[in-house]
């Protein structure tokens, strides 16, 4: 009993240096590494933080782009930066289950030191506002009678929306044809020109297409604020919950109070008002799994990629 | 009479300066190899957080068009497209350089930029809707179609050796094919490496395949300057505006194509000047001209890709669809201040969306005397400074300029390698750009392809899909007739010697 009470008083020892040294955390610039070109979900929702975190601390949070192979090349050297706190790196899943699953990328799940995931866009499937389908009822009936007859686009292969198409289809009981496209626009203008039956999308690019598309359910838990009137995947029977998390890693050798106060910091700002008010309008959905949440999140989701990959078939 | 109060709401001073500083911003960065106009705004983005959004939308308008002008200048002065863009630029503009005509191909190119630039933003204020229509028309298969018919250009800037054209090509297809395949997602000729994962980077090819062997043989042959003809001494603006004059439908016409194809999402602005390059060259009486220093392939070229600025915006305005990747710079700029863009942006922000039209034409107009200014000033950096001291300066940025890119060595070492690989090829013959034709049109023609065949498969009928539609049916009549012409036009000048003699 002695030696853990031991135990137990050097921990609050070295927890209260710990917070007398991050008391003035951080006291200088933030580099927030964006592993995508600018102008995508990743860039706006890390700028969407600037101001937010610069009134919290007091600092400047500089975004910087470290674009390639999908991410992967800035995950593949998040652990080559100093462990300061100083540089964050955005992550999104499932690319950083996804990615070293299927191989070759440089990098492992595991040498990603998640902090926190402050949102996730579900996966919301779409049809033009003149389609046919009106609802998913519609569409499942007519999918069921005609295998592989109707076609949907998403944003490249063994990415959220093809994996949303894998799950829907599987759930769904259905045979629909996945048409992989070079990246969202290219999806929504072929969606918005009628060369395809519907696609997979999610609800902050549904959010800039308006009334030119009719989303027939959303992966959200409940209704969201913007699409009050679009049913969920479950509400319909159909168990397909979730969407694409983004949140911020910092490199291994980052110690362990220093990611707590980071994710502390994030939560703060992800739990502001005005900024949930802000990112829901964008088709946002604000979510807050904290650090020490992060590996029970992180294996569920593990699970479940590696399950779905699996039976499609493109695991080795 | 709304809208002229939309253009007096863009005619402050304000704006107008945000307009002028960003036109000679976007022009520098723009000017510099591998920094593109995606880079020129992700940098200058958190500087317009203060201002009001429609001001804040004219000055990276105005950056955007800058920097797509900026990239004439090394392409025309040292041979290195600044922007994906400008690739056909140095298809005419560096032979006029080699001339000794640099400072007027600067100035025909600033002149065309403006004429380009007016056009794009004139449609996007007139006749945004029915366009955006139009390239919603643009399927899978048309994108299939129009990178074929990029690639038929590979025939005409290799004539005289096409069979080496070809296999330039057929290289630049199989570099395109390197790393992560966007359509099935398998990793293609990486050789287990991770830094393949994500392809030949476009700009370090650019940089490796176009610059670096000129630095070598401007080194290997101490004889040898840039230039082979006199160097001028003053701005030629009488003579550029009477060639601007006179190739007045060439500029309209490449004009109209660069903003249909700006408008097309994905497509973008290097296949906009190919396109307008093929047709001047293809409608030209003397196509043989072509390649060698013809002022009317730089107007098409440069004019076709200013006009991709105001056709990008078009489904960027009307349908919420970023048409180029700068395009999604500035959406997600103007998100960040909480203005919803899409389709709701015409109905609930006119103003906005007005002012920002009036906003960039004001930009487009500043580009007359900030890029003839500029221009001169770039020309005579590049003809002033010694050959000991011009190739080491350049070398240095080729490699910042690729480094930029990603902030990563990986892209450097292969500016590097690709540069001597090119060097290598030139010895033997091969130009640089039916390679990079290659590497450009490939994944759009293979994603088309592929697409294709999954729709038309999914509705039973693929040949349908390819060849039944009346967009692709226009297309491959034009892909057709830009094959078949030179042996028709040799065909019919062999009969004028019969005649003649």
């Amino acid at each position: 009993m002695r030696k853990l009470g031991a135990i137990a008083i050097g921990g609050i020892l070295t927890a209260a240096f710990a917070s007398a040294a991050l008391a003035d955390f951080p006291s200088r610039t933030v580099t927030y590494v964006i592993p995508f070109n600018p102008g995508g979900a990743s860039d706006e929702t890390a700028r969407m933080k600037e101001s937010f975190f610069t009134e919290l601390t007091g600092q400047q949070l500089v975004i910087s782009y470290r674009p390639g192979a999908g991410g992967a090349v800035g995950w593949a050297n998040l652990n080559d930066y100093a462990g300061d706190g100083y540089t964050i790196m955005g992550v999104n899943l499932p690319h950083i289950i996804t990615q070293p699953l299927l191989g070759g990328v440089g990098y492992e799940t595991d040498d990603i030191v998640n902090i926190h995931i402050f949102h996730y866009t579900p996966h919301a499937l779409v049809v033009r506002s003149g389609s046919e389908f009106e609802t998913l009822e519609d569409l499942i009936e007519v999918a069921s009678s005609n295998p592989g007859a109707l076609t949907f686009a998403g944003s490249g292969s063994h990415s959220a929306n093809h994996l949303a198409q894998q799950a829907f289809d599987q759930l769904a009981g259905v045979t629909t044809t996945y048409v992989p496209m070079s990246g969202a626009a290219p999806a929504q203008a072929a969606l918005l020109g009628g060369h395809i039956t519907g696609a997979w999308l999610d609800t902050a690019s549904v959010a800039r297409l308006g009334d030119q598309v009719r989303m027939l359910a959303g992966a959200m838990e409940e209704r969201i604020s913007l699409f009050p009137d679009v049913p969920t995947f479950t509400e319909l029977g159909i168990d397909l919950v979730g969407g694409t998390h983004r949140g911020v890693a910092v490199p291994q050798s980052t110690p362990p109070e220093l990611r707590t106060a980071w994710s502390e910091l994030i939560a703060a700002i992800a739990t502001d008002p005005e900024f949930i008010e802000k990112m829901e309008a964008g088709g946002y959905v604000v979510t807050n799994i904290r650090y020490e949440d992060m590996d029970a999140f992180m294996s569920d989701r593990i699970q479940d990629y590696t399950n779905l990959l699996e039976q499609m078939g493109v695991l080795n | 009479m709304e809208i002229l109060a939309y253009l007096a709401a863009a005619l402050t001073f304000e704006n107008l300066l945000y307009a002028l500083v960003g036109v000679v911003l976007g022009t520098a960065i723009g000017a510099l190899p591998g920094l593109t106009a995606t880079m020129a705004l992700a940098v200058l983005v958190p500087f317009t957080f203060t201002m009001a959004p429609a001001s804040a939308m004219i000055a990276l308008g105005a950056i955007y068009t800058g920097a797509l002008y900026g990239g004439a200048y090394s392409a025309i002065l040292i041979n290195t497209p600044g922007t994906p863009s400008a690739i056909a630029t140095t298809f005419d503009g560096f032979p006029l350089t080699r001339k000794g005509e640099g400072s007027f191909a600067v100035s025909l190119a600033c002149v065309s930029s403006v004429a380009g630039g007016l056009i794009g933003g004139l449609l996007l204020l007139m006749l945004a809707p029915p366009l955006a229509t139009l390239a919603l028309a643009f399927g899978p298969v048309e994108y299939f179609w129009i990178a074929l018919l990029g690639l038929t250009l590979i025939s005409a800037i290799s004539e005289g050796n096409v069979l080496k054209g070809l296999i330039g090509g057929c290289i630049g297809l199989l570099l395109s094919m390197v790393g992560a395949a966007v359509m099935g997602g398998d990793l293609r000729f990486t050789f287990g490496t991770p830094h393949l994962v994500g392809g030949v980077e476009m700009i370090s090819a650019l940089i490796g395949l176009y610059c670096i062997p000129i630095l070598i043989d401007l080194v290997a042959e101490p004889e040898r300057g840039l230039f082979t003809g006199k160097r001028t001494t003053h701005v030629p603006l009488r003579r550029t505006l009477k060639a601007s004059w006179d190739g007045k439908v060439n500029l309209l016409r490449s004009g109209a194509i660069g903003t249909l194809v700006g408008a097309l999402p994905g497509a973008g602005g290097s296949i906009a000047s190919l396109v307008a390059y093929s047709e001047v060259r293809r409608s030209s009486r003397q196509p043989e001209k072509f390649g060698k220093g013809a002022p009317e392939g730089l107007q098409a070229t440069e004019s076709a890709n200013s006009a991709t600025v105001g056709g990008g915006f078009i489904p960027t305005l009307v349908l919420g669809i970023p048409g180029t990747p700068p395009d999604a710079v500035i959406l997600a700029a103007v998100m960040v201040q909480g203005v919803r863009t899409g389709p709701e942006l015409f109905s609930s922000h006119a103003d906005i969306a007005y002012t920002f039209i009036f906003g960039l034409l004001i930009a487009t107009i500043f580009m007359f005397p900030v890029g003839l200014v500029l221009g001169r000033w770039a020309y005579n950096i590049v003809a002033d400074l010694p050959k000991a001291l011009l190739v080491p300066t350049v070398a240095f940025m080729c490699v910042i300029g690729s480094f930029a890119i990603h902030n990563n060595i990986n892209d450097v070492r292969m500016m590097v390698v690709l540069g001597v690989f090119g060097w290598l090829m030139s010895r033997l013959g091969f130009g640089p750009s039916p390679i990079v034709l290659g590497l450009i049109l490939g994944p759009i023609a293979e994603q088309g392809l592929v697409q294709g065949f999954l729709i038309g498969g999914a509705s039973g009928n693929v040949l349908g899909m390819f060849f039944g539609r009346p967009i692709s049916l226009v297309i491959i009549l034009l892909i057709l007739l830009a094959l078949a012409y030179p042996l028709l036009f040799r065909r019919s000048r062999r009969g004028n010697y019969d005649a003649s003699e």
